[in-house]
């Protein structure tokens, strides 16, 4: 017998004369009484409380902020689709992950934003790149529209496509592993610096 | 009543060094009341808090009683997203596809993402047989792992390590440490950087784990905080994930309940700082090779088990561990295995069987049933009544013949729980439980309780001895 078929048996036999599955209640779903505004506010703070970088800015002004949240001298790379102009930036075109390892900073659209949690999402489109990209250099800034912001983890569920790869960033790369004192930066981008744009 | 009544020794034995090591202790003290500060913050900042418990129970016990649905559903949508489908009965048949997938690609070394399933398989030492050397990239694992040591702790398993301790094992064990290491924890996590981004530049093959399982869409889940799961996850090749089948949720929507659950309940966070969702291979991103090994090791065994078969709820957040008494004075060591505290002393006996080891029987006695581990637990497992259950099948177990009076009585008491009959359970059987079950009635049930005396052989050496078993 296969193993599939071993266990796929053990399964329906550990479960013989096992009571129907429960019905699901989803009462947690609690609609949000809190005005764009609010939730716009609640995420910058809540980014804020992971130690990252959080600016925000008119639609106008961000290939400024852009262009000073980025270091004078060293590589920077930028996804193909990205809607800003990076001075000085490379675009993307497959770089091994050595030759990411040698650049500086990225940066990157978002796909989606919660507030409640301060989590930025990226799903790798054409504007946020590709998974490697906004890991491997040391600083990540990244771009995110106010209208990309959802209240709650729920909210945003709807917004993903389980089939594109995710990432879910709070904040930058840290570990408590050493007597629990958290140290900002490991592995991931040890700097994040997250721009909100007006619409 | 004989020396080794239902296998006692086991764990109590374990636990006297442990009780004897005052660093440890204070370590443990100092973490386990920390994460509990932040975690009671955080909880109490979510008023749903309550109902997504509900859900989250809900979800899981829907993915147990509906198992092989699930899983058939998520192995097709696995295969529809370009992945590769094993399916593994128990530990070496999982070690055993691991490394053929490794040796595939000749490869004589693979990074690992922080796994308990790995850890549960013993994935390193059979890797390590094969000459397929496994690097831990988590800091706390790569702390254990360099310290030829053992995981105390599931979410920080170098709990019982300090700083001065991490130093030198880092100045012993890296070859590239930089000389003037000092032991603040940021220069010794910037050691652990530098030591292993040449890793993850060079490697070909990477080993994960995965949190959950989506069935619906085929979307593997990782959540960590350093990194170090992304880089695997991303950079190599070939990616191959170690997955229990009870880790599976039904669809996509359901993880919005469990990322909610699960960081506020482990490290105390809203959020943790990375979590990775991926289905099979996308084309131009990531891994371009992707398997998924789907593991039972002894989870039908506890499937079967019906008042056990909750504890596969578990989604592994070690809140009940550090809500612990016990545990918060004995550390992960004491229970000689990688699933230490509340959900470890019901988790190993239902995955491996009471009956056939003293030290797996003697683990469901490794508590004081204060119930301070269902009050946290974010899918409502009832540790305490699996205990008791579990407790009533070690007497059975170790009884030849009729069973006695007590065991019938335990047997009946399966069905009909209640906190007067943990009580009377706990007195009678456990020298833990007496001193507590004493000093409070039911109505203190979820105060916190007394502890055993401070016993005789050190941990160590009791380890040392018996390499964990009895
Ligand atoms: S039993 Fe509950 S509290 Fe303990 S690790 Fe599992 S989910 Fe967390």
């Amino acid at each position: 017998m296969s193993a599939r078929a071993d266990i796929i048996g053990d399964v329906r036999r550990a479960l013989a004369g096992a009571p129907p599955a429960p019905v699901i209640e989803r009462n947690y779903l609690a609609p949000s009484t809190a005005s764009t505004g609010e939730v716009i506010e609640r995420f910058i703070e809540r980014v804020a409380d992971y130690q990252a970088v959080v600016e925000r800015c008119d639609a106008n002004e961000v290939a400024k902020r852009i262009a000073r949240a980025i270091p004078q001298e060293g590589a920077v790379v930028v996804p193909a689709g990205l809607s800003w102009q990076v001075p000085g930036a490379v675009e993307d075109t497959g770089l091994s992950a050595r030759e990411l390892d040698a650049v500086h900073a990225v940066v990157t659209a978002a796909t989606a934003g919660i507030a409640e949690t301060g989590t930025i999402l990226l799903q790798h489109g054409e504007a946020e790149g590709r998974r490697a990209l906004s890991l491997v250099p040391d600083l990540h800034v990244c771009v995110i529209r106010e209208d990309q912001i959802f209240a709650g983890v729920p909210e945003v569920m709807s917004q993903l496509d389980p089939r594109r790869p995710t990432t879910w960033i709070s904040g930058p790369s840290a570990t408590s592993d050493i007597e629990l004192i958290r140290v900002e930066g490991v592995h991931g981008p040890r700097t994040l610096h997250v721009i909100v744009v007006g619409t | 009543m004989t020396g080794t009544f239902v296998g006692m020794p086991a764990f109590p034995a374990a636990a006297r060094d442990a009780l004897d090591n005052a660093q440890l202790r204070a370590n443990l003290d100092h973490a386990t009341s920390t994460i509990r500060a932040k975690r009671a913050a955080v909880v109490g900042e979510l008023e749903q808090w309550e109902a997504l418990r509900i859900a989250g129970a809900a979800i899981k016990d829907d993915v147990l009683l509906r198992l092989d649905d699930h899983l058939l559903t998520l192995e097709s949508a696995l295969q529809d997203a370009g992945a590769v489908v094993h399916w593994a009965r128990d530990a070496a048949e999982a070690c055993r596809i691991v490394a053929e997938v490794a040796r595939a690609h000749e490869a004589d070394e693979v990074v690992k993402v922080k796994s308990m399933v790995t850890q549960e398989i013993g994935l390193n030492e059979a890797l390590a047989a094969e000459g397929i050397a496994a690097w831990e990239t988590d800091l706390a694992e790569l702390i254990v792992q360099l310290g030829d040591d053992l995981p105390s702790h599931i979410l920080v398993p170098a709990i019982h390590r300090n700083r001065s301790e991490v130093r030198e094992i880092f100045l012993r064990e890296m070859p590239d440490a930089p000389p003037g290491l000092t032991d603040d924890p940021a220069r010794l996590a910037e050691a652990a950087r530098m030591h292993l981004r040449e890793k993850f530049l060079r490697a070909k093959v990477a080993v994960s784990g995965a949190n959950f399982a989506v069935a619906e869409t085929g979307t593997l889940v990782v959540v960590e905080s350093e990194g170090n799961g992304r880089m695997c996850l991303t950079l190599p090749d070939v990616l191959v994930s170690v997955v229990g089948i009870e880790k599976v949720v039904p669809s996509w929507r359901d993880l919005e309940v469990f990322l909610q659950l699960l960081p506020r309940s482990s490290t105390g966070e809203r959020m943790n700082p990375y979590t990775s969702t991926w289905s099979g291979v996308t084309a131009g991103d990531g891994p371009q090779e992707v398997h998924v090994v789907l593991l039972d090791n002894g989870r039908t065994r506890a499937l079967a088990d019906e008042i056990g078969r909750q504890a596969l709820r578990c989604i592994r957040c070690s809140a009940c561990l550090n809500a612990c008494p016990v545990y918060e004075r004995v550390g992960g060591h004491a229970y000689g295995s990688v699933y230490p505290g509340p959900i470890g002393a019901i988790l190993n006996p239902l995955l491996r069987g009471v009956g056939s080891s003293d030290q797996v029987d003697s683990l469901p006695y490794a508590s004081t049933l204060c119930g301070a581990c269902y009050e946290v637990c974010p899918v409502l497992i009832d540790i305490p009544s699996v205990l008791v259950n579990l407790r009533a099948q070690v007497v059975d177990a170790h009884r030849s013949g009729l069973p006695k009076a007590e065991a019938v009585a335990m047997k009946t008491a399966r069905a009909t729980l209640s906190s007067s009959w943990r009580l009377a359970l706990a007195e009678r059987f456990t020298r833990i439980g007496l001193g507590a079950a004493r000093r409070f009635g039911a109505s203190a049930w979820t105060r916190s309780r007394d502890l055993p005396e401070a016993p005789q052989e050190s941990f160590r050496k009791w380890w040392r001895r018996t390499g964990g078993r009895p």
